[in-house]
């Protein structure tokens, strides 16, 4: 990556941006709930190019002990970058940035999730970023409260996320990887719907007033679409059955299904 | 947050709707029943599930969850630690159970605890009491309950366990009937099953098979054609 090419234009002539987009226009994203055999919850995001995976396990007894809440469940969340998600090789284990992310993540999603309902356990979120191209976070998020849903957790609602920002003087939404690198500011959302409540907020880089006025309403908005596609994933999860059940077919039909 | 008698009857099935947490279930007017909440006189749900309205409430039946205990609940256990006086008890939930030597049905002396149950006992409790901070007390000092011998368990989503016993006993009923195997369903989701090993394997393609088509309809007519034909091949 490195350096700022002077000569990229991020928006042309025509005011689109590098993949064609409108600056209000989000990648195209898709959401599979259930998709992990042995979690208790899962679900699977793409978005744009970003390939992420959620799994989700509990309320179960919470280790260690000393972590414990005697009145309420803990939300613990593990965001991590598989080391072939980026172009050069992503050092793997834990560092600064993904310790930062599972900690936002998990405070997002505590404030959705009864927590009062399981004293003394933990709900364990699994957030594994297969390829990335910015927004890992904000479909980390989606991904995990999916998840969450597709366990069982009871909860008020689906956190929907996206993110917006600042690319050649103009304000977009969804950034992609280049945009990101190049662009100006960038600030990812966390949204509940149902309650209008912001559960994640960051920023970086600089914005004036009336630019994060107007990136929070393009975010408001673009996570109410998120949130229908969240609300279709889980009802599709059920809906939709395979035409030969497991059961009942041989080895030679599990394949196809 | 638990529904333990999924309705069964034909009528109400046509009207399956599934809801995902936050959507807005009732605007005013009724209680906020198991897998719901209510804020601002409004009812929503909190699980995903199946929307159920009765005359005075909603709820909603959760399609997928952990298994909550409550008092009564029949389960089955795994003996998974040993202390002088206990036995600490696996039930499929977020809890571990300490079962006390007083809630047995003998007469075990101080530190003899391992000389009745072993470490991977199965057995058959039910749960004595769940206080507020979630501490679970199991006995084995009723009808019916013992370690379990021989057999196998397997596990289903808890949260299908009232498909699999059926409206007062129906599914389960015709199960064991149809296989001859001796069945116990725990309220945990574990289900014990001993008989002829085809048998047993029988019992538990027709379990898999409730779970998997769990919310479907008519689907007692279902598993009982498919233990119908199985019976037939065999003959």
């Amino acid at each position: 990556m490195g350096g700022t090419p002077t000569d990229l234009k991020l928006i042309d002539e025509n005011g689109l941006r590098l993949d064609g987009r409108r600056p209000d226009e989000m990648r195209p994203l898709k959401i599979d709930a259930g998709v992990l055999k042995r979690a208790d919850g899962s679900a699977y995001v793409e978005w744009g190019l970003n390939k992420v995976m959620a799994a989700v396990y509990g309320p179960r007894e919470c280790h260690p002990r000393h972590l414990q809440n005697p009145e309420r469940a803990l939300v613990q969340c593990h965001y991590n970058m598989a080391s072939f998600s980026v172009d050069d090789r992503k050092r793997p284990g834990p560092d600064r940035r993904s310790h930062e992310i599972s900690k936002i993540i998990s405070e997002a999603l505590t404030h959705v999730v009864f927590t009062e309902y399981f004293p003394r356990t933990s709900i364990d979120v699994y957030i594994e970023v297969l390829q990335a191209n910015a927004g890992t976070r904000c479909a980390g998020l989606t991904a995990a409260s999916v998840a969450l849903a597709d366990a069982g957790v009871p909860m008020r609602d689906l956190v929907a996320s996206c993110a917006a920002g600042k690319v050649a003087d103009t304000i977009v939404l969804d950034l992609a990887k280049e945009e990101d690198n190049f662009g100006q500011a960038d600030m990812p959302m966390g949204y509940v719907p149902s309650t209008g409540d912001i559960v994640l907020l960051q920023m970086d880089g600089d914005l004036t007033q009336e630019e994060f006025d107007k990136a929070l309403k393009m975010n408001i908005e673009a996570c109410k679409k998120v949130h229908e596609l969240q609300r279709e994933a889980l009802r599709r999860r059920y809906s939709q059955r395979p035409e030969v059940p497991e059961y009942a077919a041989g080895p030679e039909a599990k394949g196809v299904a | 947050m638990r529904v333990r008698q999924m309705d069964t009857s034909d009528s109400k099935e046509s009207a399956r709707e599934i809801v995902v947490p936050g959507d807005l279930l009732a605007i005013t007017g009724k209680k906020a029943g198991p897998g719901t909440y209510s804020e601002g006189g409004k009812i929503y749900a909190a699980q995903m599930g199946i929307k159920q309205v009765r005359p005075d409430s909603i709820s909603v039946v959760p399609l997928s969850g952990q298994y909550m205990p409550i008092g009564g609940d029949l389960v089955i256990g795994k003996i998974i630690d040993i202390g002088p006086s206990n036995w600490l008890v696996d039930i499929n939930s977020p809890y571990p159970a300490p079962l006390h030597v007083n809630e047995v049905p003998w007469r075990v002396e101080f530190g003899e605890t391992s000389k009745f149950m072993q470490i991977g006992d199965i057995v058959l409790l039910k749960i004595a009491g769940v206080d507020e901070v979630k501490r679970i007390g199991v006995s084995m000092q009723d009808h019916g309950l013992r370690k379990l011998t021989g057999g196998m368990v397997i596990e289903v989503s808890p949260s299908k366990v009232p498909r699999v016993i059926g409206k007062n006993g129906s599914m389960i009923q015709m199960l064991k009937n149809m296989t001859g195997c001796r069945v116990y369903v725990g309220q945990n989701g574990r289900i014990w099953i001993d008989g002829d090993l085809d048998n047993i394997i029988k019992a538990i393609q027709a379990i898999k098979m409730i779970e998997d088509e769990a919310h479907s309809l008519g689907l007692t007519e279902k598993v009982k054609k498919f233990l119908e034909e199985g019976s037939r091949k065999e003959a």
